[in-house]
């Protein structure tokens, strides 16, 4: 299809912009653009079409099943949108005087307790944009503990194979180096490469609960002691906490510090990249180290306390999304204290359902009870008939599904990772489940035919090696 | 998938052909091309780097997956092939024609495995 810019008339023009009811002022020359910007120009029917059929291209949590795994694509209730939508809250700016926005302050505090509660943390910052950034804001709260004790040979931060990439990555940025354990055979933590693991050069370690292969790590409370006697802390990476929410809490296993990510667990659309929210929580000992500002109570009024001498500093301007945390504020307030756990427990009782269904002919990577998502392996049917969990998904596509992450855990060969969440009826479950193992018979019976696929979609199978090597991101202009 | 006589191979799927005493050049295997699949993105150290045995000296990025490069020797970075900074897909094309880097001065090596060792591990793996 076009771009706008394809598309673009010259002197065509869409009159939404109001008149201009405030003086204008004229700026320096050499502030001024020398020639005008190269927008393009539409009516306003063309740029709606536009935006109609690039929705009909794409699929989301509103078009059908989306069980990308660790990725938590739940329905996200509308009432969310209208809350996060109140002028109260879109009308204000971030420099207000506190006394003019109250109203958003105790809704930022609210948010912080019940979160608080839920991860059996102490404090919260609602400052990281997204998950990744709440990993860097936490273990960068971790590095100021030791460097705060004097304890500066602590480095070294462990994680396991099974651990997403942002991890290691986030132990990077933050100048540490990183150490991986690999899983025992059942998936978990193998707690004598743990044990052989830490020293006193370990700053701490980060590990997601149930863990990425979907388990829930049995031997918890042990790790984080293993951990916590070599004097490390211990980081939940909040990829999965969909599975415990209102059920377990990470504080409980003695994890010090956690991040959430609100656009997931705590339902914001989150499908085309942002914006999200990596709340990050923590102990009392780590709450002089969040970032600053944070809300507090002073004078029985909500203030911005910039108090915070310890603290590591702004990680985001402002206060982070805050629409975002409203709307997972209005979720856990729609729901309440018992239905969040509802909400978790239908989302392991969703994924073991599924499990069972697709165990009639998939290989699971790891039999057992699941918890929120599980991984398939199609290895054997890699080696023996070239049916790879890529062919997989692309059959998916031409079904109206929303294909299950690929080739992750890494530890899993041709692993695709089902996540279903608790918003799928059973009725949609069996629906998927009936099409999963309609593709994988077709796939059997005739192999060369899922090659092929998918038929239906407007891209069919995209060429990766090149969208990789030479990405085209901008318009060039002829 | 082929694996070559003359060469030695480590369990994380690099070859090594020593060209001296203490110098060798060391590549990714055929076995390690196939499973990984395309290859979008290569890095090398520089020239003059040490080198730890078990330890990771740069990885290559396919469309599936990013992957460590472990060395199988200890000493430091003789040269490296340039070529494939822009052409990492001559990994997939030629594996043991396509060397990553000459290690020099080597002063220690992993347990490596001969050709008919590395082909019984591969067949147990794969």
């Amino acid at each position: 299809m076009k771009l706008l810019f394809e598309k673009s008339v010259a002197g065509r023009a869409s009159s939404i912009l109001p008149v201009c009811d405030v003086p204008v002022v004229d700026l320096a020359d050499n502030c001024k653009r020398q020639r005008p910007l190269r927008l393009p120009e539409l009516s306003e029917n063309d740029i709606s079409r536009h935006y109609s059929q690039l929705e009909r291209r794409a699929h989301g949590v509103n078009n059908g099943f989306y069980p990308l795994g660790s990725c938590t694509m739940k329905y996200n209730p509308r009432v969310n949108e209208a809350v996060a939508a109140l002028p109260g809250f879109t009308d204000i700016h971030p420099l207000q005087p506190a006394h003019t926005v109250q109203g958003a302050l105790e809704a930022l505090s609210l948010a912080e307790k019940y979160l608080c509660a839920i991860t059996g943390m102490d404090a919260m910052t609602f400052q990281p944009a997204a998950g990744a950034h709440g990993e860097l804001t936490g273990v960068l709260l971790i590095k100021k503990y030791h460097e705060a004790r004097g304890d500066t040979a602590r480095v070294k931060i462990i994680v396991p194979d099974s651990a997403h990439g942002t991890n290691p990555a986030t132990a990077a940025m933050a100048a540490m180096s990183v150490v991986n354990i690999p899983s025992g055979p059942d998936g978990c933590v193998d707690l004598d490469k743990l044990r052989a693991a830490v020293g006193p050069d370990t700053a701490g370690l980060m590990l997601t609960n149930p863990n990425t292969l979907g388990i829930f790590e049995k031997d918890i409370l042990e790790i984080t002691k293993i951990v916590h006697d070599a004097g490390g802390l211990v980081y939940y990476d909040g990829a999965n906490p969909n599975a415990v929410m209102g059920v377990i809490r990470p504080g409980d296993m003695g994890f010090d510090c956690v991040h959430l990510n609100l656009h997931k667990t705590f339902s914001t659309p989150h499908g085309g990249g942002g914006p999200g929210s990596g709340a990050v929580g923590c102990k009392d000992f780590l709450a002089p180290y969040l970032p600053k500002p944070h809300v507090g109570v002073k004078d029985d009024a909500y203030c911005f306390r910039g108090d915070c001498p310890e603290s590591i500093g702004k990680v985001k301007s402002f206060y982070g999304n805050f629409l975002v945390v409203l709307r997972a504020l209005a979720y856990i307030t729609t729901l309440g204290r018992e239905s969040v756990a509802d909400a978790a427990k239908n989302a392991v009782l969703n994924a073991n359902y599924m499990m069972k269904r697709l165990s009639e002919c998939y290989s699971v990577a790891n039999t057992g009870l699941c918890m929120h998502e599980f991984v398939l392996t199609l290895e054997k049917e890699a080696k023996e008939k070239h049916i790879t969990a890529m062919d997989i998904a692309k059959a998916l596509l031409d079904r109206g599904i929303h294909p299950p992450t690929m080739y992750f855990p890494l530890i899993v060969h041709e692993a695709l990772m089902v996540e279903p969440t608790e918003t799928e009826g059973k009725e949609t479950l069996d629906e998927a489940a009936d099409i999963f193992i309609d593709i994988y018979r077709q796939a059997m019976a005739d192999p060369e035919s899922v090659h092929s696929f998918p038929l239906t979609t407007p891209v069919g199978r995209p060429d990766e090696v090149a969208a990789a090597r030479n990405p085209i991101l901008r318009y060039t202009f002829e | 998938m082929t694996i070559q006589n003359d060469l030695l191979y480590s369990k994380s799927h690099e070859w090594i052909r020593f060209t001296g005493d203490n110098t060798a050049q060391i590549g990714l295997t055929d076995f390690a091309q196939d499973s990984l699949g395309s290859l979008v993105f290569i890095n090398l150290p520089e020239e003059g780097d040490a080198l730890s045995a078990g330890e990771s000296f740069g990885d290559v990025e396919s469309v599936k997956a990013v992957s460590d490069i472990i060395s199988p020797v200890s000493g430091t970075v003789a040269a490296i092939n340039t070529e494939l900074l822009d052409a990492p897909e001559k990994i997939n094309e030629d594996p043991y024609g396509t060397w990553l880097i000459e290690a020099g001065d080597i002063t220690d090596k992993d347990d490596l495995l001969s050709a008919a060792e590395y082909e019984a591990f591969c067949s147990e793996e794969g």
